[in-house]
């Protein structure tokens, strides 16, 4: 009676909403590999988070940026759960998609304008019918961003924004931020923010030589 | 057997009124009398001092702002099978009753819907959401049924007698006996129907004819009625006429739900759905617009198909005002309601792929959703192309970029390297659309990875392609 009445500290503290910061207490993130190695050991949960928007910010097209998600997707789509590229900002090309390992039944593509897209976007990851969603959304504004963020809740997708690198001083509900950038003829992945990461300051993944 | 009959008081009014709501004093022309003379009022109407049978000047002179329009026998038949369509859900047996009445078998449905309190409630509350005055009764004789449901709202007698005994205290005023029989008794002095019921038969023939003393027995149930089962129709036609044109898409949209509505009527009398339909606009010098909502999976939903075809019908631009507003439905396919399976958590709106499909496609167009598919040819513009995916072509061995450029362009500033390269490109001449380049992987002084291609035998004049993204 009196313990249903006060849980005890150690209930309390389990409850998920509750966040500790302690080392031996890692918070539970439910994450979809994404499929590179060095990547995932530095990601909580090991990979892309389930059910949250992760942002995707590169510098300029052709760095490696979508090789980065194109693994992840590929498992999706072979466990026939569908991909929806919101709005992308050139052809998807099948032969590489095909190479890549995408099951191209399960790939669909929305061809929408910068409104219609961040709807569209909004409501596949709703629908709680979708895997991942991916979107090109330029211009968009923080009050999108997060009700993109709550959908991908809702519907418990994996929602994948790719933006400018510029955008990166912008202040975003996104769970994980990640920036992809080129120096010394090089591509380098930065975790710019990851909830539930303990490190503050992620070193730099070197992805394509 | 228990026969429900359902009466709809403001039926010529809904059909008369189709196309836009009525509001304030409105009255119905009788159609067939050569004067103009009033047939039916709205209680507004009715407030003013218009009564049934004034002549128009009458009723005019009474209220000024009385509009005015003529019955409209056909649409208000069209709307009575529109409801015959709906209460067919609840009986295998509905009958139409011209003008306004419609009878229906519960006896045999009663059990299935609990009793008829419960069904009563069920149909009560329908008829308030498509907002049709209604008034009921039941009895096990259709022919009491229907005089009750005009006289006592409500009245529910399931036994025989009781129905006799009732009959026997009505007005001969309220019999459904014709009125010419009514003034001839009431001037022999009857009031009520017991008064005639225990008259001598042969006398009460000679008085009032075979065709009365039939009628006295089919509501007694002496006489059998011979009721034609109503059966739903294998398609869906209905129009609606404008008296004035009306402009832009949004006054379309009270035509187009009653139209919607009874689509779905019907579809639930048919335990059927629609998969597509379409809408027709007519404009002024015979010009139409023609609007196809098709739909992924069958559907059945008045409220559903109103959203899709509002949607469609919004996206629409409208040449000119529209006169008359249409849904054709060719093909109604069964309704299979979507499986779930038992377990699995509901995530999100629990939608399945093909319903948010359809809500995609009615708010982006059709064009807007599309599936990339491999297509075996040489020519890197050829081998994707918009399209179902279909048998499984093996992608080509050699690398090629996730995005390609929808044509090539000129590259400025030329590659900063070559990291592989060249790979010729020689096909289509056989197609005139012949192509022959060298590709190469090259890299640009930001680090990023383009397919770009020469012309062979050629140093400059780098064309962009595709980019490594």
């Amino acid at each position: 009676m009196n313990a249903i009445a006060s849980p005890n500290l150690a209930q309390v503290l389990d409850h998920p909403g509750i966040w500790r910061r302690s080392a031996d207490r890692q918070p539970r993130v439910r994450a979809l590999s994404t499929g590179w190695t060095s990547l995932d050991a530095k990601l909580p949960g090991g990979g892309w988070p389930q059910g949250a928007l992760s942002e995707i910010l590169f510098e300029h097209d052709g760095l490696g940026e979508l090789d980065l998600v194109m693994p992840a997707l590929a498992a999706l789509t072979q466990e026939h759960r569908r991909v929806i590229f919101v709005a992308p900002p050139y052809l998807p090309y099948a032969p590489a998609l095909a190479a890549a390992g995408v099951d191209l039944r399960f790939l669909h593509e929305i061809h929408a304008g910068s409104t219609e897209a961040a709807w569209s976007m909004e409501q596949c990851l709703r629908s709680g019918c979708c895997g991942a969603v991916v979107g090109w959304l330029p211009d968009i504004d923080y009050r999108s961003l997060r009700r993109l963020q709550l959908a991908a809740e809702s519907g418990d997708a994996c929602a994948m924004l790719f933006r400018p690198a510029g955008d990166a001083a912008q202040n975003s509900p996104a769970a994980l931020r990640l920036k992809v950038s080129n120096s010394d003829e090089a591509t380098y992945v930065e975790v710019l923010k990851s909830r539930g990461l303990l490190t503050t300051t992620a070193p730099l993944l070197r992805m394509r030589a | 057997m228990l026969w429900a009959c359902l009466r709809f008081p403001g039926l010529a009014f809904s059909a008369a009124f189709a196309a836009t709501p009525e509001a304030g004093p409105s009255a119905l022309l009788d159609h067939k009398a050569r004067q103009r003379l009033i047939a039916v009022v709205n209680a507004d109407a009715a407030a003013h001092g218009v009564r049934r049978g004034q002549n128009l000047a009458a009723a005019r002179a009474l209220c000024p702002a009385l509009e005015v329009r003529p019955r409209d026998p056909a649409a208000e038949n069209r709307l009575l099978t529109e409801l015959a369509a709906w209460c067919y859900q609840f009986s295998g047996h509905v009958t139409l009753v011209p003008p306004n009445a419609i009878l229906m078998e519960v006896g045999a449905s009663l059990r299935l819907f609990d009793g008829w309190p419960v069904l009563a409630e069920r149909l009560r509350e329908g008829l308030g959401e498509q907002g049709h005055a209604h008034t009921m009764a039941a009895t096990p004789f259709a022919a009491a049924a229907w005089v009750f449901a005009a006289s006592a709202d409500g009245m529910v007698i399931p036994e025989r007698e009781g129905v006799r005994r009732m009959l026997g205290d009505l007005p001969l005023a309220q019999s459904g006996l014709p009125s010419a029989t009514v003034t001839a008794l009431q001037a022999m002095g009857f009031r009520r129907l017991g008064e005639i019921f225990r008259l001598p038969r042969p006398e009460l023939t000679r008085r009032i004819g075979r065709d009365g003393v039939n009628w006295l027995d089919r509501l007694r149930g002496d006489a059998a009625d011979a009721l034609p089962a109503w059966q739903p129709p294998a398609n869906f036609l209905q129009k609606i006429e404008f008296d004035a044109e009306l402009d832009g898409s949004q006054p379309l949209l009270f035509p187009l739900r009653r139209l919607t509505r009874s689509l779905a009527n019907l579809l639930a009398a048919r335990d059927g759905g629609v998969q597509r339909f379409t809408l027709t606009l007519e404009h002024a010098r015979g010009e139409t617009t023609r609007v196809v909502v098709a739909m992924a999976a069958p559907q059945r939903d008045a409220e559903r198909l109103f959203e899709l075809a509002r949607t469609r019908l919004e996206r629409t631009t409208l040449p000119a005002p529209a006169r008359s507003i249409k849904i054709d439905a060719a093909e109604l396919p069964t309704f299979r309601p979507p499986l779930r399976d038992l377990f699995e958590p509901i995530r999100g709106d629990g939608l399945d792929w093909p319903t948010l499909d359809e809500r995609l496609r009615a708010r982006l167009g059709d064009a807007a959703l599309r599936q990339i598919a491999l297509v075996a040819d040489h020519r890197p513009e050829r081998a994707s192309r918009y399209g179902t995916p279909g048998n499984v072509v093996s992608p080509p061995r050699r690398r090629r970029p996730l995005w390609l450029l929808p044509r090539p362009v000129p590259m400025r500033p030329e590659p900063a390297a070559v990291l592989a390269g060249p790979e010729r490109i020689e096909s289509g001449w056989w197609d005139g659309a012949d192509a022959r380049r060298d590709y190469y992987i090259v890299r640009t002084a930001q680090g990023q990875q383009a397919w770009a291609y020469l012309p062979p035998g050629t140093l400059d004049g780098w064309m962009l392609h595709g980019w490594f993204a």
